[in-house]
């Protein structure tokens, strides 16, 4: 039988906050094993939970930027259940009133918008980790993790494919890193993911039974875990066998799951209100705050560059995958600059030196205005484009405007045709076989002369100019 | 009459006087606790040496003109569930027997900060679980005035050693009646404030949406000085109210003129013992006698609120306990077989059956199918016992009751059975579940000798109009000067 899968993801970032969720101790990645933990991330007797302010304001600005309904009075609740990582045995999270709802996120398949719903965005704590040791007899905690916060985006089951699950989860990455509330770094897991799939045959309505799939950490695990479940499910209801609902586990070595807890064996996490806090009030006010900080999203710029600025699809991608490009591009664009130009500048030359260097072009020694000046000089003739790199090149090392670099390098062209007219004179008359030559097609001739006078202005001749000027003399005297 | 008998307002006069040191007054103390803790055995630790430390410290700021707090020099005990930085809290349980915090509750560096000496830590019911300091891992804690009874619960340990002058003043801990019904026990003065009023940080949660911290002194005076000491916004604990706080000495007024006095029928009716029925009734009288208005009302869903508290109560304590674990700090098992071992055996031997009865209690009390039918009936109830309060203050600046219907049981008398032992809390649980203030004042004594308190409830955040009421009523009685002989 054909089978249409249905996938749903639930997905974990750790929001990019200064401090931890509850406390103030640092959030950063890669310290000292428990360096970066206190009395209260690490659940000692008697401590209490604070509530960063800057975690929900991340939660909210995300929700906007996936479309969700705000919360207006949210909670918070314990989910309960023992682990050594997690030193309270609960952790705080949202269970009821998760701070944002009903919201969708659009993806391109196959050149197709599609919609796919996010149902909610709740906010929580991350555990600790454990580390064990190489004889496997003996187990270590470090706190470091705890009390990062996490927000977790959950999906209507909307998606249909693996292919489906990847792109959503690369245009959430690209959303959530624009709206710069999380780095999204799967490999130092700061966005891990849980996926639920079922299958039904196609043409049915009704969703088939799901199971849970947990410890999937990177976007090709993903692809493979999800595609493993369905070829599992299907193998099983091909040979008249039911799915269990049931949670299983992702090995990403092996690239196989295997059963981690059945149905029956599922936790009861006894949620209640969390009483060490109070209840998350969210006004109107603070909402438009937040929404008046999010930035262009990703899909709506790169509409702009195609349309209205007249990019090319693949060089828009470009620009808009690549966020402090994208602003600087659009600070270029802003101030009045030679966009096709400005755009070639910036994936070309500069993106190879950027890249070289390893680091964003919020780094560059330059400013948009000096790259639009180098544009609009190139744009008048007064260097030629060889000129200019030498100029970008050196742009990169010096803050001085491109114009005295021009004039401290001598690049500046001659562009004055009295100057021009008469090297191209002397030329000519030093050469008169070229006329005969040119008028017997040996169309060589117009290369050969525009490079003497080049020579005869020791380079600064406007190519341009020189070249239109010694054609004019040729095609007269051909017609002649 | 000797330095530890005296009160911390009157200890403080002799201090700014210079007519002792804050080290004399703490040798005194420390002299008491040497002469009778071994027929009370109301300290689980007497931290001596940071005591004396604690002392000189001050007397160097006296000598020095520093102007100082009226707690400043003067010995105070703190209940063993209130974290104090290098010295042993532990909640009087096998589990947390060697738990040293690195660092201070709010109010112990409250405490710190004006100049108060810590002396030592108090035996308490385990957890603050239970009414009688029976449930304490360590010893028994007896009653002063009769050392074949009870001290009350659970800060027992905290009433004891101010009736027995083994500390000038305490810290307790009121989650359903915790401070109220031992003072009642041990004829001290004992405060519930509202809940929000003084920080919880660093007290070893039981009921979170309960717990308070509050005084236990040797008059209403001491404990308006205390309040100054202790109340007051913390940013560490989000359920701390953020309010301009008043000088609660300003509120010694012995004056109740005009007063208007409810006193709630179903804290009256069967199963309060006649003697406590008739001195509750005394005190009432005395009120009227003073020029306040006092009658009798009906506070609905008083039998409730029982029940909601022990579903409420037992619920958090589930998941507040649930770090106990055996594997960070705290008592871990000697022998396991793997992590679900070690988890069961530390918690099955680390952990007292009254705790571990309330840990069921409340497991099941949120288990999922029973969640409606519990954990939230109760906050509904918890919702209609708030209402009641407030209909009942629409009419009434305080109310005044019984701490609790009897007066101090015999050792091991109800500690067989639970229910009989929770059904004692009626008259102070619905003050925790309405999160308002409560204090108990000395009010006389029953036929054998032991002392009855009197309850006084007020309306939120106003501990003054507590403060005042309690005041006139001292000071137009004398049981509070009746002390216990040892």
């Amino acid at each position: 039988m054909n089978y249409e899968s249905v996938i749903g993801l639930e997905v974990h970032a750790e929001l990019a906050t200064n401090t931890k969720i509850y406390c103030s101790c640092r959030n950063e990645f890669g310290l000292d094993v428990n360096t970066s933990c206190c009395p209260i991330c690490t659940g000692m007797p008697g401590t209490l939970p604070v509530l960063n302010k800057k975690v929900v304001e991340y939660a909210i600005k995300a929700g906007l930027a996936l479309n969700c309904s705000i919360t207006r009075e949210g909670k918070q609740d314990r989910k309960n259940y023992f682990y050594p990582d997690l030193p309270k045995a609960y952790q705080i999270s949202q269970f009821d009133l998760p701070l944002c709802t009903d919201g969708y996120l659009d993806i391109e398949v196959n050149g197709e918008k599609k919609r796919i719903g996010i149902t909610r965005i709740h906010i929580e704590e991350d555990a600790g980790k454990l580390i064990h040791s190489v004889m496997g007899d003996e187990s270590y905690v470090d706190f470091n993790r705890c009390g990062v916060p996490l927000i977790e985006i959950v999906s209507e089951p909307d998606l249909r494919s693996a292919e489906e699950a990847k792109i959503y989860l690369e245009t959430l990455k690209s959303v959530l890193q624009y709206i710069e509330v999380s780095d999204c770094k799967m490999e130092e897991g700061s966005l891990r993911c849980d996926i639920n799939v079922s299958l039904r045959p196609v043409g049915s309505d009704k969703f088939g039974t799901r199971t849970e799939m947990k410890n999937v950490s990177t976007l090709s695990g993903t692809q493979r875990a999800i595609d493993y479940e369905i070829g599992r499910q299907t193998v099983i209801l091909d040979n008249g066998g039911t799915i269990d609902q049931e949670t299983r586990r992702w090995d990403d070595g092996k690239g196989e799951n295997v059963l981690l807890r059945s149905k029956e064996e599922a936790h009861d996490y006894r949620y209640f209100p969390e009483p060490d806090l109070m209840p998350i009030v969210v006004s109107d006010e603070w909402i438009e705050e937040i929404r008046a900080t999010l930035p262009e999203m990703p899909d709506v710029k790169k509409a702009r560059y195609t349309g209205e600025l007249g990019l090319g699809d693949y060089e828009a991608g470009i620009i808009v995958g690549n966020k402090s490009m994208a602003r600087f591009f659009d600070r270029c664009v802003e101030l009045g600059g030679n966009v096709k130009a400005v755009a070639n500048w910036l994936q070309g030359d500069i993106m190879k030196v950027v890249k070289d260097k390893d680091i964003t072009f919020d780094d560059i020694n330059f400013t948009p205005e000096d790259l639009n000046e180098l544009a609009a000089i190139v744009d008048k003739g007064t260097i030629s484009i060889t000129a200019a790199k030498k100029v970008l090149a050196k742009m990169f090392e010096t803050s001085d405007k491109p114009s005295k670099i021009v004039d401290e390098l001598g690049l500046a062209q001659i562009s004055d045709e009295g100057a021009i007219e008469a090297m191209v004179n002397a030329v000519l008359d030093q050469n008169p076989q070229s006329f005969e030559d040119y008028k017997n097609g040996k169309t060589r001739a117009l290369g050969f002369l525009v490079g003497m006078v080049m020579k005869e202005s020791k380079g600064k001749g406007n190519p341009q100019i020189i070249n239109k000027m010694i054609l004019e003399r040729l095609e007269a005297y051909k017609n002649s | 009459m000797s330095l530890y008998e005296k009160t911390i307002h009157e200890l403080s006069h002799m201090l700014k006087a210079k007519e002792v040191s804050s080290v004399e007054i703490t040798e005194s103390v420390l002299e008491r606790i040497d002469a009778v803790e071994d027929k009370v055995g109301g300290y689980v630790t007497v931290s001596k040496e940071s005591a004396l430390e604690m002392a000189k410290a001050v007397d160097a700021l006296i000598a020095s003109g520093e102007s100082l707090s009226d707690i400043a020099g003067i010995p105070v005990a703190v209940k063993d569930n209130i974290c104090t930085k290098g010295i042993a809290t532990t909640c009087s349980s096998k589990m947390l027997e060697n738990f040293v915090p690195p660092y201070d509750a709010f109010v112990s560096n409250k405490l710190k900060e004006n100049g108060g000496v810590i002396i030592g830590k108090t035996n308490m019911d385990e957890f603050a679980m239970g009414a009688s300091t029976e449930t304490s891992y360590f010893h028994l804690t007896k009653n002063p005035y009769d050392l074949t009874k009870v001290p009350g619960g659970s800060s027992g340990g905290s009433a004891a050693v101010v009736a027995a002058d083994e500390a000038i003043f305490s810290l307790g801990s009121d989650t359903g009646g915790s401070i109220r019904q031992p003072a009642s026990f041990c004829s001290v003065v004992g405060l519930k404030p509202t809940y929000g009023l003084v920080s919880r940080f660093g007290l070893v949660a039981f009921a979170s949406s309960l717990d308070q911290i509050g005084p236990m002194t040797k008059d209403v005076t001491d404990c308006a000085i205390v309040m100054n000491a202790i109340a007051g916004h913390d940013k560490m604990d989000s359920t701390s109210a953020n309010i301009t706080l008043p000088d609660y000495k300003s509120a010694l007024v012995d004056d109740v003129k005009g007063m208007k006095i409810g006193i709630p029928r179903e804290y009256m009716g069967e199963g309060i013992a006649p003697d406590v029925k008739a001195i509750i009734l005394n005190a009432a009288k005395k009120y009227e006698e003073m020029g306040a208005i006092v009658e009798e009302f009906s506070l609905p869903m008083t039998d409730y609120a029982l029940s909601a508290y022990y579903i409420i109560s037992s619920a958090e304590a589930s998941s507040n306990l649930a770090r106990f674990d055996g594997i960070k700090y705290g008592y871990r098992t000697k022998e396991f077989e793997d992590l679900t071992d070690i988890y069961a055996k530390s918690r099955t031997e680390g952990f007292g059956s009254e705790v571990k009865r309330r840990i069921m209690l409340g497991t099941y009390a949120l288990s999922s199918g029973y969640y409606d039918a519990y954990y939230k009936k109760a906050q509904q109830v918890r919702t209609l016992v708030k209402q009641s309060f407030n209909d009942a203050f629409a009419k009434y600046d305080m109310i005044l009751s019984p701490a609790y219907p009897n007066t101090a049981f015999e050792i091991g008398g109800k500690i067989t059975d639970a229910v009989q032992m929770y059904l004692g809390d009626i008259c102070t649980v619905s003050v925790n579940i309405a999160g308002l203030p409560g204090i108990v004042v000395p009010a006389g004594f029953d036929s054998n000798n032991m002392p009855v308190g009197v309850q006084l409830i007020g309306k939120a955040f106003d501990e003054m109009t507590l403060i005042r009421g309690a005041y006139a009523f001292e000071k137009n009685t004398d049981f509070h000067t009746i002390r216990p002989s040892l």
